[in-house]
């Protein structure tokens, strides 16, 4: 029996009739896999291939000073981005963690469209709402509103024109449009969590239904949560929970380009210019294994005397490269390129070396 | 005799013999083997506690022992190539032990009431 709390997305009864392996994920039900985790993973590389993301959430943030409110919640710079641009970053407590890292979609100076983490969604909501109260905006929840897709890989350009008659030929890398749908404004970003080009599309429940069964007809791999994970993590991107958490801080996850701490004030800025200052004294890094065995969210990484200085937080036998990679928190003192660690594989222990944790080079449409 | 754990592990029992593995449906859950942490020749097994663990880019599921008793041999050929568990799962065991106490194997599933079980986890 399905425990009733578990939401579904608006594509649920979809994703059952193909066979998906189903799977809680941060509160909803969600296909981890349809024709197999590897299958779907090469497709977005090489072809294309779609995700329903529906379960990610929505936040609209209007009124007169929503430039200066978005900006003092969030790490990077909205005002040096114009409308139609997007801006990823975090927003972050005072000591300097993270609450949960997003995208902001400049509509105006006066209207921004926040995209969270759903395993965050009350969380943000409650932070946001609460820092709200001194400035003159208006926050509205709209994940009920929106569902979303991802149409990710080399060939999503041209099946965007070709299936759902969307030319986005001219829309760069983080930057998005709102066009007409048979009557629906929908948003369509160039933006993606696999390091292939692709696009977001956020559009009513009945329209996504609707635009997920044309690329089903056109016979677009249906893609699960499973490879939307390994995919992100061969392009090195962080997932909240593994590389970023409360107790992670952007500079220390390596994510410090989305940190703008010259900017005006904003909520944990002090704690990471005092941070860099300073120096992280932990770090995420790239590892890559001698060993056959994976090494999974929560092994123990040890330096070559033994000694624990960290533990894995992401760690894939990657498809692409043909390598076991991973990704860990360790002690900054070890983080350099090279460095040889080892990773505590349940009773094993495996030989590891220190890399660049943009293991897969990405291919966006700059 | 092939008998089974819920757990998807099955022993093909041969005397005082056993050839351990996964089984058909759980290697279709698990998806193509990446890696398949062994226990070595000498180790002791024990009825119900976990011996090694099995791996696919999707999932590590660890191994558990239908029985008590000796690690005879382990399958080096999985070292090299651990996708044939997917190619022929019941063809391919894992450890091969010695069974201590014959009476744990009828504790065991059999195969009509295994394959009755994975019906109903299937759902």
């Amino acid at each position: 029996m399905e425990p009733e709390n578990v939401r579904k997305t608006c594509l649920h009864s979809r994703h059952v009739a193909l066979g998906a392996h189903m799977s809680p994920f941060a509160g909803f039900d969600m296909p981890i896999e349809y024709a197999g985790l590897d299958t779907e993973h090469s497709a977005v590389r090489t072809s294309t291939g779609v995700f329903d993301v529906s379960h990610m959430g929505e936040v609209l943030i209007e009124g007169p000073e929503a430039e200066k409110f978005v900006n003092y919640i969030f790490s990077n710079d909205v005002t040096a981005i114009a409308p139609g641009q997007i801006l990823y970053g975090m927003m972050l407590y005072d000591n300097g963690g993270t609450v949960d890292d997003l995208l902001v979609y400049k509509n105006s100076s006066t209207s921004y469209f926040l995209v969270i983490n759903a395993s965050n969604i009350a969380k943000d909501l409650d932070w946001i709402l609460l820092h709200s109260k001194d400035f003159d905006v208006t926050v509205t929840d709209l994940c009920e509103r929106y569902g979303e897709l991802a149409v990710q890989g080399p060939e999503s350009e041209r099946i965007l024109r070709e299936v759902l008659g969307i030319e986005a030929k001219d829309l760069t890398f983080y930057t998005f449009r709102k066009i007409d749908m048979d009557g629906e404004e929908i948003i369509v970003s160039r933006t993606g969590y696999t390091g292939e080009d692709g696009f977001e599309i956020y559009a009513s429940q009945d329209m996504t239904c609707r635009l997920w069964d044309k690329l089903m007809d056109a016979e677009v791999a249906p893609c699960g949560l499973g490879c939307r994970d390994t995919l992100r993590f061969e392009a090195g991107l962080p997932l909240y929970g593994d590389e970023l958490t409360a107790e992670i801080t952007p500079l220390e996850s390596g994510l410090g380009m989305f940190v703008k701490l010259d900017k005006e004030q904003f909520l944990g800025r002090d704690a990471l210019r005092k941070q860099k200052e300073e120096g992280v004294t932990k770090k995420v890094v790239g590892l890559e294994l001698d060993f056959p065995g994976t090494a999974r969210h929560g092994f123990e990484v040890l330096d070559m005397d033994g000694n624990t200085i960290g533990e894995i937080t992401t760690g894939y036998n990657s498809l692409t490269l043909g390598k076991n990679l991973a990704m860990a928190l360790i002690d900054a003192r070890y983080s350099a390129q090279g460095t040889p660690l080892q990773v505590k594989i349940r009773r094993k222990t495996a030989l590891a070396k220190v890399v660049k944790k943009r293991f897969y080079t990405p291919n966006y449409k700059k | 005799m092939t008998l089974y754990l819920p757990s998807h592990e099955y022993i093909k029992v041969d005397g005082n013999t056993g050839y351990i593995g996964i089984s058909e449906f759980a290697a279709k859950q698990l998806g193509v083997v990446t890696y398949v942490d062994m226990p070595e020749e000498g180790d002791e097994v024990v009825a119900g506690e976990e011996f090694g663990a099995i791996e696919s880019r999707k999932a590590a599921s660890d191994l558990f022992s239908p029985v008590t008793g000796e690690v005879l041999e382990v399958n080096e050929e999985l070292a090299d190539d651990p996708t044939l568990i997917n190619k022929d799962p019941m063809a391919t065991w894992i450890i091969k032990v010695s069974i201590a106490n014959p009476a744990e194997l009828d504790r065991l599933l059999n195969e009509q009431a295994y394959a009755d079980f994975c019906a109903e986890e299937g759902h």
